[in-house]
């Protein structure tokens, strides 16, 4: 099926929306404001009635796949059911409807909703205490390092370099580039465990920290977990969680325990809170007691029964956001950790190491495994012994896609050729991680019989693969000015093209 | 337990399966020093007593109706049509991934085309988009596109920007070494000069006269505006700025104590590359039908690494989606409308407030749209009073700009009727 | 050619007199994907050694252009901003990248053909 663009079905007489009259006896903009500060020319936007408005995003829902539809295998996201009283919690007018501005006393609900996730995430990880402001995983590493960095800083020490395993995702890098650091690649082992010779020669007091996930990338826990704390705090660095893995073992082990000074978690990962196509989510970092000054602020105090907003933290990094974090967020994870409660998210782990081990088993049939078993929440096969046939990785994702399955991570982690990382979370049940493995067994006999066949899936959806090679090309060919197609926008056909002002 | 799906007949056929014996086999990378014995946390409990205790905290906020709320400072009350909600609660919106695999996320990715568009459209810049954090966070992303494209290495914020943009601006640059002065003179050294239309006390500034000059000096402009003022104000494309920014809360958005938001970035042909985050394009399939995918990839994080230029991966997707509802429902008519009433009410009102004893508009000489500026005798008692009567009164912007004493920012929009500005003013004039 | 030498991140220089010309490898371009677009300096730009000049695009990956010699840029090929692609399609003819004049002799360790061919062996990414 296709569906037009909104603006491709705007009508220049549709009927618009009624809408309340000013009814007061004032000015308008015409009367007050000259020329030259009035929009000359009114915005293209579109005309649809109400009725057309629905339709055109009900059949837009329909073009896509979802958790609440499909399995989605994905390494390292932890795609798990998003629970619907979820939904019902942010939506209480008492949260929707608060203005970020109201006095405290007005607000102490939220305040404290956001003072017991705070002291829960601090039970989950083995923390001090926990930022609630980041408003993505990217935002909150940022954070993360910033800290880091201050605390640095105020002993008098400037390190510039963090170090990152090769394994890693690229946010990391990136993360620690921004805030000024020289990134280091430290050797993983061919099970992707960190080369401890190779930390120990690249760790020196210019190391401002190192950068873990844990399990790491492939699904294995970093057995010398507690030998890279100490190599890495005797040279005077930080140690730093990545916690897109936290999945594999709340309430099993923390973190903190490990040796980690900042711990980074994802809300929208472990802890349930919907994906939205893209975000909203949030990125909340955990930290010990000598980062703590350094926290960004407002942070949230309890005294006396009394919640309030601290701004007076003179060592703060300050903030990074507007306002107080993405507090709907908040409210959705907080009500599932209340619902699951420490029993439930240590049972939650558990399954979820379980069915991933029991998924890898069953694949192993079929694909080549990465590493030798048993692994954490999450497991890497390769897709490397098909590319004789001429089939990848990104064939094999293209179809499960075709079979009603979303498709798993691929080309990650970048040290496994034609990577495949799945991820298959504690809320899936055995029927469907079967009908995955059964899935990926067809694919393999398809790809080996017929792999002309399967360069051609998806079949089954409102599109094919899509040429983005020619849409990359088409957009540098606008960028360099030699066409009028964005590509990145819709544009009215024969419209000349915005020349700002000289 | 809720949302968990095994019982304990699927647990040890999948033990079984796997060949280990119990869970310890497969947890047995796990150094037994860092075991723990149970989660400092009570157990779960049922959904009941769950939202029995969530409803709890909720009863404990107060709510101001949105018709006696006075108070804007970024954050609004707006009328948000029942579509909104409506179409940002399917599920197959609310809880899909991201689009990487584009076949299986038509629906995103078309809804994210669509708000690019309607951005650029508002914005009448060339490209938007697919959104960002807030409008703070869109302020620090556009500081640091203009430095990276100037090579230079201070930014210069003219006028009253929002306090809590400029703190993330400054977290933003220290962290690339980035100057960030407050002025309106560029020099050779300034990347870009920022400035925000209508400014944070509601008021209108020479936009003109401050892209002019930034130009002058090879800097860039950057305009962090209001959504719902384009309108009717003239928006950045018209007058020549090369980065629009902004706060998108007022479109579609529940104020929910600050979150999630939705940020939004649009700017000038030239600077696309450097924009950060998402962009989504379309494309054709092998049988010629059109499509959308995420587009220039490469620039972002997971490709260029410790290159990239920003490190965000993400865009605030649903929120996005809620600003696009509620643009094709307004229309270029219904936001015309919605900016007109909200204009005139809180003229309106300004005119009253400014006969009362003792008050007077701030910075009277200066247009405004639908937030001004008041300087009033005694603000806190003022404030007070209005919240005994259950009325969220202006916002006190003395706590930011010790310069601006007394001085009080009231908002008006289309959700406060004319009764709710008598019953204002009535508390006042008592 | 007999005269062409490569580096180890993948970039060929052929040297005729004083004038490079310098591009990316076969293994290179198959390496990227499709390319999409080059981000290139200007020409008269002086390039040390192994200075970073520039950056190769596709849709899944981008890479940094090392200069493989000291020298000053004569000559950046136009083609490849209206057909990136001919980099995947001639890599040594059509797809060149740059022409230098050389600031001094060709250092040392630069691959000839048989010594690329073992680091493309290796299979290092």
């Amino acid at each position: 099926m296709t569906e037009p663009l909104s603006f491709e079905s705007s009508r220049p007489d549709a009927p618009g929306p009624r809408l309340p009259a000013a009814a007061v006896s004032a000015p308008g903009p015409l009367d007050l404001l000259p020329k030259e500060a009035r929009r000359a020319t009114p915005p293209g936007l579109p005309r649809l009635s109400e009725p057309e408005i629905m339709r055109h995003y009900s059949r837009l829902a329909s073009m896509n796949y979802s958790i609440s539809e499909q399995f989605y295998p994905l390494g390292s996201c932890t795609m798990k059911y998003n629970p619907v009283a979820n939904e019902a919690a942010a939506a209480m007018p008492g949260f929707a409807g608060l203005h970020p501005y109201q006095p405290e006393k007005t607000a102490q609900g939220a305040l404290e909703l956001m003072w017991r996730l705070e002291q829960a995430l601090c039970a989950v990880v083995g923390v001090e205490r926990v930022t609630l402001q980041p408003a993505a995983g990217a935002h909150g590493e940022w954070t993360a390092l910033r800290m880091i960095q201050a605390y640095q800083h105020s002993r008098g020490e400037h390190r510039d370099e963090v170090l990152v395993p090769d394994s890693a995702h690229g946010t990391n890098p990136a993360s620690a580039a921004l805030s000024g650091f020289k990134v280091v690649e430290v050797k993983s082992g061919s099970d992707g465990r960190l080369h401890l010779a190779d930390l120990a020669s690249k760790l020196s007091p210019k190391t401002a920290a190192l950068m873990l996930t844990n399990p790491n990338t492939l699904g294995l826990f970093e057995r010398e977990i507690l030998d890279i704390a100490n190599l890495v705090h005797e040279i005077g660095a930080m140690l730093y969680y990545d916690g897109a893995n936290l999945n594999a073992f709340m309430g099993i082990c923390r973190p903190g325990d490990m040796g980690f000074d900042a711990v980074h978690m994802n809300l929208h990962k472990t802890f349930t809170t919907p994906h939205g196509g893209g975000g909203p989510g949030a990125g909340p970092v955990g930290v010990k007691a000598e980062l703590v000054p350094f926290l960004p602020a407002p942070t949230v105090e309890r005294s006396n029964g009394h919640f309030s907003l601290d701004f007076k933290r003179p060592q703060s990094i300050g903030r990074v956001r507007s306002f107080y974090g993405n507090f709907g967020m908040l409210v959705r994870a907080y009500t599932y950790i209340v619902a699951m409660g420490g029993d439930g998210l240590t049972q939650a782990s558990k399954d979820a190491v379980l069915s991933a081990n029991y998924l890898r088993t069953l694949v192993a049939e079929d694909l080549h495994m990465a590493h030798d078993g048993p692994c954490m929440h999450e497991f890497v096969a390769s897709a490397e012994q098909l590319s004789h046939d001429g089939v990848r990785a990104l064939d094999i994702a293209k179809a499960l896609l075709d079979r009603d399955f979303y498709a798993p991570t691929i080309y990650f982690p970048l040290v496994v050729p034609e990577a495949i990382m799945v991820e298959p979370t504690e809320t899936e049940n055995k029927a469907t991680l079967d009908a995955f493995a059964k899935a990926i067994k067809e694919i393999v006999a398809e790809a080996r019989a017929n792999p002309q066949a399967i360069h051609e899936e998806p079949r089954k959806l409102p599109v094919g693969r899509l040429d983005d090679v020619a849409a990359a090309r088409r957009i540098n060919t606008y960028l360099l000015g030699r066409s009028d197609d964005p590509v990145l926008r819709w544009k009215p056909p024969g419209r000349a093209p915005v020349e700002a002002p000289v | 337990m809720p949302y968990l799906v095994h019982s304990a007949e699927d647990r040890a056929s999948m033990l079984a399966t796997i060949g280990v014996k119990s869970m310890d086999d497969l947890l047995v990378d796990i150094p037994e020093s860092l075991r723990l014995k149970a989660l400092n946390l009570p157990d779960g409990l049922s959904e009941f007593e769950t939202m029995a205790h969530v409803s709890s905290l909720a009863a404990q906020n107060r709510l101001y109706p949105d018709r006696l709320t006075f108070r804007g400072g970024g954050v609004y009350r707006r009328f948000i049509p029942a579509a909104v909600a409506a179409v940002t609660s399917k599920p197959e919106f609310y809880t899909a991934y991201t689009p990487y695999q584009p076949e299986a996320s038509q629906g995103t990715l078309q809804a994210i085309y669509e708000f690019q568009t309607l951005i650029a459209e508002l914005t009448a810049l060339d490209v938007s988009n697919a959104s960002l954090y807030d409008g703070a966070t869109a302020v620090a992303e556009a500081a640091m596109m203009a430095h990276i494209h100037t090579e230079r290495n201070e930014v210069l914020v003219a006028g009253y920007l929002h306090p809590e943009y400029m703190d993330v601006l400054r977290v933003f640059s220290e962290g690339r070494g980035i100057k960030v002065r407050k002025g309106s003179e560029p020099n050779a050294k300034t990347a870009a000069v920022i400035f925000q239309q209508p400014d944070f006390l509601g008021l209108l500034v020479d936009v003109r006269g401050l892209t002019e000059a930034a130009h002058r000096a090879g800097a860039l402009a950057i305009a962090c505006v209001d959504p719902i003022s384009l309108a009717i104000v003239a928006p950045p494309g018209e007058y020549g700025a090369d980065i629009a920014v902004g706060e998108g809360q007022q479109l579609g958005l529940q104020p929910s104590y600050g979150g999630p938001h939705v940020g939004f970035i649009a700017c000038r042909r030239e600077l696309v590359r450097r924009l950060p985050g998402r962009l989504v394009g379309s494309a054709e399939d092998a049988l010629g039908r059109r499509g959308f995918v995420l587009a220039l990839a490469a620039r972002e994080q997971h490709i260029r690494r410790e290159k990239a230029t920003s490190n965000i991966c993400t865009n605030h997707s649903l929120c996005a989606l809620a600003a696009s509802v509620y643009i094709t429902y307004m229309g270029p008519d219904g936001l015309h409308q919605i900016a007109d009433v909200s204009f005139r009410r809180a003229h309106a009102l300004a005119e009253r407030l400014g006969r009362l004893p003792g008050w007077e508009r701030a910075f009277p000489e200066r247009e405004f749209v639908s937030e001004f500026p008041m300087r009033v005798p005694n603000a806190p008692a003022m404030l007070r009073k209005l919240a005994r009567k259950g009325i969220l009164g202006g916002l006190n912007v003395q706590r930011w700009f010790r310069e601006l004493k007394g001085v009080v920012t009231f908002t008006c929009t289309e959700v406060n009727d004319p009764s709710a500005i008598d019953e204002l003013m009535g508390v006042l004039e008592s | 050619m007999a005269d062409r030498r490569y580096t180890k991140t993948h970039e060929w220089i052929a040297v005729d007199g004083k004038t490079a010309t310098v591009g990316i490898t076969d293994f290179a371009q198959a390496q990227l994907g499709d390319v999409v677009f080059l981000e290139l300096p200007s020409t008269g730009r002086k390039l040390a050694e192994r200075e970073g000049f520039g950056v190769i695009e596709s849709v899944k990956a981008a890479s940094d252009l090392y200069a493989p010699v000291a020298g000053r840029i004569t000559a950046v090929n136009d083609k490849l901003s209206t057909n990136p692609e001919l980099v995947n399609s001639d890599p040594y003819g059509e797809g060149w990248i740059l022409k230098l004049e050389l600031a001094g002799a060709l250092p040392p360790d630069l691959l000839d053909e048989a010594d690329y061919r073992k680091v493309t062996e290796a299979g290092s990414h």
